[in-house]
Formats: structure tokens, C-alpha cells, sequence
């Protein structure tokens, strides 16, 4: 295990370390890195004297040194706008969106394993049928289009909910949060369902082939003739053996779900990075846009590792056949 | 007859194939009729649609903002209302339909082309080559598509070429490792071993006879992954990093109505919006119906 956690680990460092190669040729070798760098407004001595602070006129090998040297430092840039350190911009904004990603990747478990179960044990049926081609559906709406419904629908004209904003917040055991409080959960519904709906869709397929797919196998035949009654099987013992594909799709999904949140995030206005990344593209922010995105590597990188530990845990067979 | 029949042959079952299990599904058989349908009023949109909504000269923002079916300043009828600009809805969403299909049919292709060249060559010499490529698909795999696509754009800038390459980059890492995953299972076969004694090329070999036996699978990707682009075209319009508004897309029409979406005038994106689902959910029910009888070791 030990073995596989470090030839995981220096693998992810070998990934951020080529990322880090990319972001500096995107920046500094394809693009002009005096206009990503310099405020557009700046005077002419302005520029000369961040060309000397920047390293502009060294060469790019010594310029991606200085780069590096920074980055690992946690410096990642100042912003234009803010005139803040990028980085705390970012961290600033993250335990927000990682809040709405938790609470979609819930709703997406609670609504879509149900539902994978509920069309898997009645194969063909017209509800099977219904609950695939919705799920087709699920997968083609696209994200943007179905956010601006859910607010026409359900803050335009029924006025149930709010469309923008993250409402009230609280601090509980460190971590701000808004689902203490109606009006949090409120500004949460739409927006976390809207980051859901897609990956609702994958778990009820995921959990419909696996419950498919284990149905005919002895373990159930067994608990059959030991008299277990049907529920007690699915729920118990079919489950547990579908919960192998599901956990692992899922944990490489949340990085989905975190990309998405961007697009999710810029319809409701909700205050999280993936805003924050937008504003910054069009404010021409750039540091900020380089910082989310060394950041974001950085947090998948976390998550894949995590989820192959997970993974090797859940299912030993995997661990073997990486070790060998 | 089964001993002489060359594996080769298997190219043009394919297509018979596939015909048939479409057509033996009601519900893929009418999204199919859909997809036809709209290539084929994305090709003869300029001549059918009702204005050129582009040309200054045939619009006039005193007729900006109609609702649904209200009359123009000259007579005319506007069925599913205009803009703020006063263009037609209808005419809009015909153009907006053609650079849709135009940019998901163009990525997609261009991205099949390169992932199934590097896919054989990964498949067909094996060893560090193979590792190479694959670990550089492992890598673009690893990464969401539209942040990568969004990422890239932020870096580069927007423009029609740029959004294609942006999507062509996201795409061909899916094909490459389909087709080495079937080209491995299609190498070891002796027709391989045949065509090599006959002193065949590597190229005729590669493309000749380990390509059209790896299609299936293709296939469905190809299909599905251009409903995928389009989606991810449209929604990298919507966060304005996408089409410029020189070549309006479907995204960037309903990017437009989501301004006034709370002031109640939806027409604008909801029209809009309706098409590119219908476009993306009958490309995705034939792809998946495609999945179905092709590739049942694909399911998802």
C-alpha cells in the first residue's frame, strides 16, 4: 500500500509539474506575457520597471525558474482589480463553491440511486424505459440553458425561490455555511439542483447496469433460497456490490462537478471561483485566471489520488494489479 | 461462405448495421428523422428562413422585442418574436442552427481523425510510443472537457478556429483510446499476421484492414461526441469566451435572452434553447441506441 501510495503520489506531482510547463508556455511563450501581466493601464515607466520586476528580459529558462520559485511560495500574481494577492482571492471564494458541489453530488446520490434501482430491477418495463430515455434527456440539457428554466419556472413566475446570490451565511466549526438557515438553503435549491441534474443522470444509468448486471449472479440466487426477502437483497447485499463502480465514477465526477460549477455559478451569481473565473476573463484579470487555474489542477490532482486510494481500498484486486 | 468472408467485409455491414437497429427502435428511428431534418434546414437555412437576420438592411429595431407571432413594421408575421435588435427569432435560430451543427460536426470529425491515427499507432507499435500517447490521453482525460476547452480559450482568445481547436483538443483523447482498445483485440488476429507475409505497408495495413474493423465503437463516439460539442460550444458562447458575436451560435442566442429573461420577455432564449436540446437529446438517443447494438460492452 505504501509503495502504491508513493508511486501514485510522485505520479501527480510528474502531472502538476507538466501543468505548471503548459500554464507558463500558454502565458509567457504563446501569448504576450506583458499584456497577461501588466495592468492595460499602466504608464510607460510603469512597464519598464515590471518588466525588470517580472524578469521579463531574462530568458525563458530563468524566467520559468522565477515562475516555479513563486508559485511554490503560494505567489500566484496580484490582481489588477482587486490589487489582492490572487491566490487569497481564490481561497477566498472556494469554501463556497465546494459547498454547492457537496450538496449536488448529494442530491445527485439521493435522486439517482433510487431511481437506477427502481428501472434496473424492472428491465424494459415502460417506466425503464421512461426513466432511461429521461436520463438521455438529463445528459443533453445543456447546463446553462436548463439554469436559466429552473429560474424562469420557479423564481420568474411561481416567485417560489430566489435566482441569484447565496443568502444568509453562518460560521459553524470554522467553515462558513448557508445551510443553517432557510434563507441559505433557499438560494441553494436552484443552483445545486442545476450542478446535479447531470450527474442525477449518470448514477441512475451507472446504478441501473450494475443492478442489471448483478441481478443474475449466485450471490442473489443464493440469498434467495435462504429465504432473504427481495428488499432486504437490493438493498443490502446488490447494493454494496454496485457501490464499487459508483463511488469511484462519482469521486472523478466531483472534479466534473467543480468545472461545471463555473457555468452554474455564473447564472445564479454565486459568489464562489468559478465566478470569480468569469469576471476575471472578461475584467481581463489575468493573474487571477492563471492562479484558478493552478489552483484547480492542484485540487484535481488531490481529488484523482484520493479516489484511486479510495478505489484500491474498496476493491483489492485493483491494488494488486497496480503493484505488480 | 463464412470461411471466405474477409473481415474487411465488416465495413460495409456497418453501416447496414447500424440502419437496422435504428430503424428497429421507434424512438431512435424519429430522433434520426430529427437529426436529417436539421442538417437539412441547416443547409438550406439562407434560402428558407423567413430574413437574413445579419443583414442591417432587412431588420429595424423598431420591431425590437416583439412577443410571439406579433406583425412587423412592413406586414410581415414574426412567429416566435425577435430580439433586441428587432431580428427575427425564427431566421436567427436557422442561422444560429447552422454554425452549431457546423462547429460540432467539423470538431468532432477533425478530432476523430487525429485520436484514430494516434490510437492505431499506440495499438500497432505497442512499447514506449504506445505508453507515450496513452499516458498523454490519461492526462487530457483526467481533466473535465469544458475546463480544459474554457481554460485554453481564456489563454488564447475567442474566435470560431479557436473554440474548434479548443473542442478538437478535448475530443481526440476519447477516440485515440477507443480505437487502440479495439485495434489491440484486431492485431492479434491473423488476418494482421496475413496481410504482414503479404508484405503489405504499415500504412495499408493500419488504415486498410485494422481501421475499418475498429469502427464500432467509433462510431458510437463519433456520435455522441458531436451532441458533446455542440453542447460545450454553446455553453462556452453562453460565458462569453466562446463565438464572437459576428458568427451567432445557438449558445450565443440564448446567452442574448438571458438579460431580459427576468423582465418576462422568454422568447428569446427560450426558443432558442428548446432547438439545441432537440438537437443535442436526438443526436445523444441515436448515439446511445447505436451504443446499444454496436458496442454493448459501452454501456454506460
Amino acid at each position: 500500500m505504501t509503495v502504491f501510495i508513493i508511486r501514485r503520489l510522485s505520479q501527480s506531482l510528474l502531472v502538476l509539474f507538466i501543468t505548471s510547463i503548459i500554464v507558463f508556455a500558454g502565458i509567457y511563450a504563446i501569448g504576450n506575457p506583458i499584456d497577461i501581466l501588466i495592468a492595460p493601464d499602466a504608464t510607460f515607466a510603469e512597464r519598464e520597471q515590471a518588466i525588470k520586476a517580472l524578469g521579463l528580459d531574462q530568458s525563458l529558462i530563468e524566467q520559468y525558474g522565477t515562475f516555479l520559485w513563486n508559485a511554490l511560495h503560494g505567489d500566484l500574481g496580484r490582481s489588477f482589480v482587486f490589487n489582492q494577492p490572487s491566490i487569497d482571492l481564490i481561497l477566498n471564494r472556494m469554501p463556497a463553491t465546494l459547498e454547492l458541489a457537496f450538496v449536488a453530488l448529494f442530491l445527485s446520490l439521493a435522486i439517482g440511486i433510487p431511481l437506477g434501482l427502481w428501472s434496473g430491477l424492472r428491465p424494459n418495463s415502460v417506466l425503464d424505459e421512461t426513466v432511461m430515455t429521461g436520463s438521455i434527456l438529463g445528459f443533453s440539457l445543456p447546463n446553462f440553458w436548463q439554469g436559466m428554466m429552473l429560474i424562469m419556472i420557479f423564481s420568474v413566475w411561481l416567485g417560489w425561490l430566489p435566482s441569484t446570490g447565496r443568502g444568509e451565511v453562518d460560521t459553524v466549526l470554522g467553515m462558513r455555511t448557508s445551510l443553517t438557515s432557510w434563507s441559505g438553503i433557499s438560494h441553494l435549491i436552484l443552483p445545486a439542483f442545476n450542478l446535479a441534474l447531470f450527474k442525477i443522470s449518470l448514477v441512475t444509468r451507472l446504478t441501473r447496469s450494475g443492478v442489471r448486471e448483478n441481478m443474475p449472479l449466485d450471490f442473489v440466487k443464493f440469498a434467495r433460497a435462504k429465504g432473504l426477502s427481495e428488499r432486504r437483497i437490493v438493498s443490502v447485499h446488490v447494493l454494496k456490490n454496485i457501490m464499487i463502480p459508483i463511488v469511484t465514477v462519482v469521486g472523478v465526477e466531483f472534479g466534473g462537478i467543480i468545472a461545471f460549477a463555473i457555468v452554474t455559478e455564473t447564472i445564479f451569481a454565486w459568489p464562489g471561483m468559478g465566478k470569480l473565473l468569469i469576471d476575471s476573463i472578461m475584467r481581463l484579470d489575468r493573474p487571477v485566471v492563471v492562479a484558478y487555474l493552478l489552483v484547480v489542477v492542484t485540487l484535481f490532482i488531490v481529488i484523482n489520488f484520493v479516489v484511486d486510494i479510495l478505489y484500491s481500498l474498496l476493491d483489492p484486486r485493483i491494488r494488486l494489479g497496480s503493484a505488480a | 461462405m463464412t470461411a471466405i468472408s474477409l473481415p474487411r467485409l465488416n465495413a460495409d455491414s456497418l453501416a447496414t448495421r447500424a440502419l437496422n437497429g435504428i430503424l428497429k427502435s421507434p424512438k431512435a428511428t424519429i430522433a434520426g428523422i430529427c437529426c436529417i431534418l436539421f442538417v437539412v434546414i441547416a443547409v438550406i437555412g439562407p434560402w428558407i428562413a423567413p430574413q437574413n437576420p445579419y443583414d442591417l438592411m432587412q431588420i429595424s429595431i423598431m420591431d425590437a422585442k416583439l412577443s410571439p407571432g406579433s406583425q412587423s413594421m412592413a406586414g410581415a408575421t414574426y412567429w416566435l418574436g425577435t430580439d433586441g435588435q428587432g431580428r427575427d427569432m425564427l431566421s436567427a435560430m436557422i442561422y444560429g442552427l447552422r454554425t452549431s451543427l457546423a462547429v460540432g460536426l467539423v470538431s468532432g470529425i477533425v478530432a476523430l481523425g487525429i485520436g484514430t491515427s494516434l490510437g492505431l499507432i499506440a495499438a500497432y507499435y505497442g512499447g514506449r510510443v504506445d505508453t507515450l500517447i496513452m499516458r498523454l490521453v490519461d492526462l487530457m482525460l483526467g481533466f473535465p472537457t469544458i475546463l480544459v476547452a474554457l481554460m485554453m480559450l481564456a489563454l488564447i482568445g475567442q474566435g470560431l478556429g479557436k473554440v474548434m481547436a479548443a473542442l478538437v483538443l478535448v475530443q481526440w483523447a476519447l477516440f485515440a483510446r477507443a480505437v487502440r482498445g479495439a485495434a489491440l483485440v484486431e492485431k492479434s488476429k491473423e488476418y494482421v499476421e496475413a496481410a504482414t507475409c503479404l508484405g503489405l505497408s504499415k500504412g495499408r495495413i493500419l488504415f486498410g484492414h485494422l481501421l475499418p474493423n475498429c469502427l464500432p465503437p467509433l462510431l458510437v463516439i463519433a456520435t455522441l461526441q458531436v451532441a458533446n460539442a455542440i453542447s460545450a460550444e454553446a455553453t462556452l458562447s453562453f460565458l462569453g469566451i466562446g463565438l464572437p458575436i459576428t458568427e451567432p451560435s445557438l449558445g450565443l442566442l440564448i446567452s442574448n435572452g438571458y438579460e431580459v429573461l427576468m423582465s418576462g420577455q422568454y422568447w428569446i432564449s427560450v426558443y432558442p434553447g428548446l432547438l439545441l436540446v432537440a438537437l443535442v437529446f436526438s443526436i445523444n438517443i441515436v448515439g446511445d441506441r447505436l451504443r446499444e447494438v454496436l458496442n454493448p460492452r459501452l454501456q454506460r
